[in-house]
């Protein structure tokens, strides 16, 4: 066994560090583009609109049932097609692996989000709503300003358990050949060899970032937690 | 549609039968990971809640480090790293092993240590959600911290917690196409070969999915039977049979229905 020599990430942290963000943005785009999309699709289905609730709930179970990679395949393969489509001469039209990642993400994860959505939204008491029809609130009020603020307060320590996954998950577009954190340490350790130090090294970095983060929906759970029980 | 996957593939099989092995690889994987992870997971879990702290530190440690490194850079730790940091007799014997089996081993390991990471946390939320007569009970009848987890309190959490393991378990089919970055040749991987091999994308990846989909029905299924057999009588189920999986996922971390209906 050779001597274990972190040196070389030193060396390459700028490279590391570009990985890094990447995997960041990609994770605050997933969620915004998943949050706002998953709201929607939670929506559609409280409100049973017909045709549209029983296609949502498919595709919500479809992507649920299959892994993320297959999902990514998938998309790389749709998304060109459908986007060729929409510009109207049916040529599929490339876009890359980047906007690729960054689309299934953000459809993937708004499937998880509409789940704890709908949930939520069955989860806030049923006098609130009859409180906002006594008010003469218009439906658009009532989702708005009475029943949406209360269901991501309460909803809020799952969505952002669930922003950690999505966050480590994001290492899966290693697959689609990104540079990602992964993606970056795994270059370069193909070119200097250092398998060893640049595989630990970001193991460490993930496992920081994740666990930091979940301490600190801990703390928020906690809080919360003390708010209900007043 | 699906016509293709019966054409002859180069090596004289059908496209089927890669689609078909793919399905064992995944399967296996799956399987017996399962089984390794319910086992670690239960005792770590049982870990997280003793008093004695050099069984809880290690158990805390355990959880916080399994969970929080994604599945893939844990798959490249076991495969790529490990047999450089053993001993270099037992590296080079991991090494010599032949290579369906050089990957499925890494891959076994890392899915059932990284799946008995999220059982231990259901777990240990089963165990909080008991009532405390339980184990004060249990002291009373003069019985063994041994005795009383063993025959009191893990045998009633575990019923507790069925609903929220069947997301466990759809977790752990599904992170069986991680191994794929390892080179295992399972459903996701072959349904990328049979699309590269024919260029009928659209059916090899449909092909796979209506695979997974079926997986994921038998999994659901098998856990709400399981369920409904062991459930402790006079707890409510947990919500519409549709919404179980779904509520008990959103509710990681925090107490499923049944068990505030158990308290």
């Amino acid at each position: 066994m050779n001597a274990l020599d972190f040196s070389i990430v030193a060396q390459s942290w700028p490279y590391l560090w570009s990985g890094l963000l990447f995997s960041l943005s990609l994770t605050a785009a997933a969620f915004a583009i998943g949050m706002i999309l998953g709201t929607c699709l939670a929506l559609a289905q409280h409100f049973e609109i017909p045709v549209v609730a029983q296609i949502i709930r498919g595709y919500v179970a479809i992507i649920r049932s299959i892994p993320l990679i297959l999902v990514l395949f998938w998309f790389f393969f749709l998304v060109p097609i459908v986007l060729g489509h929409l510009s109207g001469n049916g040529r599929p039209i490339p876009i890359g692996a980047t906007y690729t990642a960054f689309i299934t993400f953000g459809l993937f994860e708004a499937a998880y989000y509409s789940e704890i959505i709908r949930v939520g939204l069955r989860a806030v008491n049923k006098g609130q709503f009859e409180a906002c029809q006594a008010l003469a609130l218009s439906t658009y009020d009532t989702y708005r300003h009475i029943v949406l603020p209360q269901v991501l307060r309460v909803a809020s320590p799952i969505i952002l358990s669930q922003t950690i996954i999505l966050f480590q998950d994001t290492s899966l577009v290693y697959v689609l050949s990104l540079t990602d954190l992964l993606g970056a340490a795994s270059k370069l350790a193909q070119l200097n060899g250092r398998l060893v130090e640049m595989y630990l090294v970001i193991a460490v970095a993930y496992l920081v970032i994740s666990s930091a983060t979940s301490q600190c929906v801990a703390i928020l759970r906690k809080r919360y937690a003390v708010a209900a029980a007043r | 549609m699906f016509g293709v996957l019966f054409e002859q593939t180069a090596d004289g099989q059908r496209y089927i039968d890669w689609l078909l092995s793919g399905l064992g690889w995944t399967l296996a994987l799956a399987f017996f990971g399962w089984w390794i992870a319910f086992g670690i997971g239960v005792i770590v879990g049982v870990g997280r809640t003793v008093q004695n702290r050099v069984f809880a530190i290690p158990a805390r440690l355990y959880v916080e480090i399994f969970r929080n490194i994604p599945v893939l850079v844990q798959m490249f730790l076991w495969y790529f790293v490990f047999p450089e940091v053993v001993p270099s007799a037992i590296g080079d014997a991991i090494k010599q092993i032949p290579p369906p089996w050089a990957s499925f081993f890494p891959a076994l390991l890392c899915l059932g240590l990284y799946t008995a990471s999220r059982i231990a946390e259901q777990v240990r939320a089963g165990i909080e959600a008991l009532p405390k007569g339980q184990l004060e009970a249990a002291n009373a009848l003069g019985l063994s911290s041994y005795l009383t987890y063993r025959h009191v309190i893990v045998p009633q959490a575990l019923r507790l917690i069925v609903p929220s393991l069947t997301s466990e378990v759809m977790g752990i089919y599904k992170n069986t196409s991680v191994a794929l970055t390892i080179g295992l040749m399972e459903l996701t991987a072959q349904a990328r070969q049979i699309s590269e091999a024919t260029f009928q994308t659209f059916t090899a990846f449909g092909a796979a999915t209506v695979v997974y989909l079926c997986l994921a029905l038998i999994a659901y299924q098998a856990m709400a039977l399981i369920d409904r057999a062991v459930r402790i009588p006079g707890s409510a189920p947990a919500t519409l049979p549709a919404d179980q999986d779904l509520a008990s996922e959103v509710q990681q971390g925090g107490l499923p229905h049944v068990m505030e209906a158990a308290k």
